[in-house]
């Protein structure tokens, strides 16, 4: 029994360390009797436990260019959204487990049929020039991403609130339909709090959050210093200067960590994850994320407005072999419609959608088709390895007798001149943190991205009866039926989900995989410090 | 007027021609590329109102002539205007990080010119003999080899095996000398291996070339070394060419090093170019090609110049 209890000392000292990660740890302490649940709770307490201050955190990062800006409503890529989430604040985040984590909104509550919401507004919290943070300044952000003129990209996410007031510490929020998940909306990375909602200079870097703005070298580096008067600064906030170097390059990205240039670093090469493994000093931190990779076909357009055309080719490709090839093994299988387990109110009674090529030869026999190329297209920058998967994709429908074809795209206009122009082709989505967002982001009828071309009335009904619903369980029941229905009739091939795979450092402690987002989801250069 | 100077000023003042033509061809070749500005700003998460406002107030909407002289005024007067992506004046983002790629390239250019002279004129002492194959072949090599290669396998060798280098090689306002020197050593690196070989073929071969001259014989015959006859009588026969092949190399390290920017992360002009070609940001490339033509432009002037000057029969014309 002492044998145990010094191993498991030692384990809680290892955690506190940063040395184990939560799944080695507690794989190993339930080999020594303690049940699952403590252990985790165990790590959780020790990976948290006395965090150290001091020392500069440093992030290596793809996905920066020379031409970001500090605007939140501008925010795009991947840098831009991890410097929002270090110096910015919104009025909530998503926790890693799914709830709601109250951020500069101290309370939230709603009236019965959810059209209004009230957040108070949380006392003594100050922005980086010394103001005090007000439920004025608030509404002001809020407006500045509804207003038409705006180039937010949460300007979809903020146009159903039909009129914002601010009184006293409480803002109230109208809406023009009910949602039940309007808090969630507002955890959106452009939705940051900025003095005076950044009407006079959006692109000042003043925020609430943990770090403020020391240089900022758009597509080089951001270097950031501890905002003294930090809210939650209990949590948070460890390091005294944190700073985002933009590596877009994967093996120097992935040399600097090595060399300890850099302390943590997103995006590892699902291909080479087996030797960064190996390689000492370094840790490979994997989340289950909502983002996945697809190939979408515009229902409208022929010959993919034939459901049998649709079926067969999502019978045709083999998902198994997808997630091996592509993603090395760090994802998971889709099944047509864009929802994980990762979201709430996730049906996982759904069958699981298998290759067949027998039933995509009779499907595709059924529709009729002429016989005529389809034609797929790809680009290498559709996905990280978005040709491979094209390919992979056309051999597995070919061996079904359709007659698929590969065309390759440049990187350069993908965006604007193949996505959502082309009726057939490779791209990917992000995830949102809750169901009604992702379908009403592309696939509601009237959705500005549906990038299906979907429409189907009974899919908006449902959509629209399940925003409001307030009981979760006849809300799941209405997100399965839309499931199904997306599933089975829409233009959605959905062959994996990918995970966060990401690399730290040994001496990086207090990491904890969220699946919300890449780095903790933005957040890891807060929550961390160096051991 | 002395005809030198003459020569000086016209070739000037044809190069600034050059400079207008290059802005016109830049300007429409930007034009031409599928898709816009705004579009590649908000990329795949753009509704149609957002993209519209942009357009907008980015003053898209304005017929293309209207917006080329608009800005051509603006260049004219010093003004190289603001980036359309995220409103930072662009003379003082392209200032810095004009003085990093010429740092890179200097510091490349040092080591790289007078050893590529000095193999050459080995090789060509002893051309045909082992010193020389080994010498021609090394170099054959590394130029041959892609620079993310080269790039790849000196960070391999200088941050993993032999860790005495940083695999990212940005430099900052605010460093010293000795630490930016640390920095850029592996660009440095692999810049020397590609530009290595032009240079010092060229030199060994317009060094051959003079050496079947008839005065480079009687320089033998005098009883003169090998080494003092190439570098009396030959090397100052063979500078023009030499020069020019010089000039191209450095007109390269300038403006032609962007996938070595890229892979060790240096903060210069290439990498910017490129982000701002993607996001369709004319004023930026607009402003970057005029100092890349300007560079290439200038650079060939000085080579026919140094040319000329090497040369009696042109430094003095009947």
């Amino acid at each position: 029994m002492d044998d145990k209890h010094r191993q498991l000392d030692w384990m809680v000292a290892q955690a506190k360390a940063g040395r184990m990660t939560r799944r080695e740890f507690v794989g190993r302490t339930t080999a020594l009797g303690v049940s699952a649940g403590l252990a985790s709770a165990l790590f959780g307490k020790a990976a948290r436990a006395e965090p150290k201050k001091g020392g500069i955190l440093r992030a290596g990062m793809q996905g920066g260019e020379s031409t970001n800006s500090l605007d939140p409503a501008l925010a795009a890529s991947e840098v831009p959204f991890a410097v929002n989430m270090t110096w910015g604040e919104m009025l909530v985040d998503v926790a890693p487990d799914g709830s709601i984590e109250h951020r500069i909104a101290e309370e939230i509550s709603s009236n019965a049929d959810a059209t209004e919401w009230k957040f108070k507004i949380r006392q003594g919290v100050e922005f980086h020039d010394g103001k005090t943070v007000t439920a004025e300044d608030v509404v002001a952000t809020l407006k500045r991403h509804t207003d038409e003129k705006s180039q937010s990209g949460a300007l979809g996410i903020v146009q159903g609130i039909a009129e914002m007031k601010a009184e006293g510490d409480m803002v109230t929020l109208t809406l023009a339909a009910g949602n039940a998940d309007l808090p969630y909306l507002m955890a959106d990375y452009h939705l940051v709090i900025q003095p005076g909602g950044g009407f006079d200079n959006p692109a000042a870097g003043i925020g609430a959050g943990a770090y403020k703005v020391a240089v900022n070298e758009p597509g080089v580096r951001h270097v950031f210093e501890r905002h003294a008067n930090y809210w939650d600064a209990a949590n948070g906030a460890h390091a005294d200067q944190v700073e985002i170097i933009v590596i877009n390059d994967n093996t120097a990205r992935t040399a600097a960590l090595q060399s300890g240039q850099i302390h943590m670093m997103n995006r590892v090469d699902p291909k080479i994850v087996e030797l960064l493994k190996g390689a000492p000093g370094i840790t490979i931190e994997h989340a289950p994320g909502r983002g996945h990779y697809v190939f979408i076909m515009h229902c409208d357009k022929p010959p993919f407005d034939n459901n049998d055309l649709r079926m067969a080719l999502k019978l045709a490709i083999n998902r198994k072999e997808q997630v091996e090839k592509i993603l090395g093994g760090l994802g998971s299988v889709g099944n047509d419609f864009p929802i994980n387990a990762a979201y709430p109110l996730f049906d996982d009674t759904i069958p699981q959608r298998e290759y067949d090529a027998a039933a995509a030869a009779e499907y595709y026999r059924k529709s009729g088709h002429d016989g005529s190329p389809i034609i797929l297209r790809t680009a290498p920058g559709a996905f990280p390895g978005a040709v491979d998967a094209a390919n992979l994709f056309a051999a597995s429908a070919n061996a079904a007798g359709i007659p698929l074809q590969v065309k390759l795209e440049p990187d350069d206009g993908y965006w604007s001149n193949v996505w959502n122009v082309e009726p057939f082709c490779a791209s990917y989505w992000g995830g949102r943190p809750v169901q009604d967002q992702m379908y009403s982001t592309a696939y509601l009828s009237t959705a500005e991205w549906n990038d299906t071309k979907f429409r189907n009335a009974k899919f908006d009904e449902l959509l629209i009866a399940a925003r409001a619903e307030l009981d979760q369980d006849k809300r799941k029941a209405l997100y399965s039926e839309m499931a199904h229905i997306l599933r089975d009739e829409g233009g959605l091939i959905l062959p994996m989900f990918n995970d966060w795979v990401e690399a730290r450092r040994n001496e990086v402690a207090g990491w904890e995989p969220d699946p919300n987002g890449e780095l903790m989801n933005g957040r890891a250069l807060i929550k961390c410090w160096l051991a | 007027m002395h005809p030198i100077l003459k020569l000086v000023v016209q070739r000037i003042a044809l190069g600034l021609l050059l400079l207008l033509a290059v802005s016109a061809v830049i300007f429409l070749g930007v034009e031409a590329l599928p898709g816009d500005t705004a579009q590649a700003i908000l990329g795949q998460s753009a509704t149609p109102q957002a993209l519209e406002n942009l357009r907008e107030k980015l003053g898209l909407n304005d017929p293309p002539l209207t917006r080329y002289f608009a800005w051509l005024g603006g260049v004219l007067t010093g003004d190289l205007g603001t980036s359309l992506t995220n409103g930072v004046d662009i003379a003082q983002a392209i200032g810095q990080r004009l003085g990093n790629t010429l740092f890179l390239a200097g510091c490349a250019a040092v080591i790289a010119v007078p050893l590529a002279i000095l193999l050459g004129l080995i090789a060509a002492r002893h051309a045909g003999r082992w010193p020389d194959k080994l010498i021609s072949g090394i170099t054959l090599t590394t130029i041959s080899l892609p620079e993310f290669v080269a790039a790849y396998f000196v960070i391999f060798l200088f941050t993993q095996l032999i860790p005495i280098f940083q695999p990212v090689a940005m430099v900052f306002p605010g460093m010293s000398f000795w630490a930016k020197l640390h920095a850029v050593a592996l660009p440095v690196i692999v810049l020397v291996l590609v530009v290595l070989a032009h240079m010092m073929r060229m030199t060994r071969a317009a060094i051959l070339n003079v050496m079947q001259s008839a005065y480079i014989e009687t320089a033998e015959l005098k009883g003169l070394s090998p080494m003092t006859v190439i570098w009396r009588h030959a090397f100052p026969n063979a500078i023009a060419p030499v020069v020019s092949v010089v000039m191209l190399n450095l007109a390269y390290l300038v403006v032609g090093v962007v996938v070595v920017e890229v892979v060790f992360g240096y903060n210069a002009l290439g990498q910017y170019l490129v982000d701002h070609v993607t996001k369709r940001d004319l004023p930026v490339v607009q402003a970057v090609g005029l100092i890349f033509a300007a560079v290439y432009i200038f650079l060939n002037m000085l080579a026919d110049i140094i040319g000329i000057l090497a040369n009696p029969r042109l430094r003095h014309p009947k």
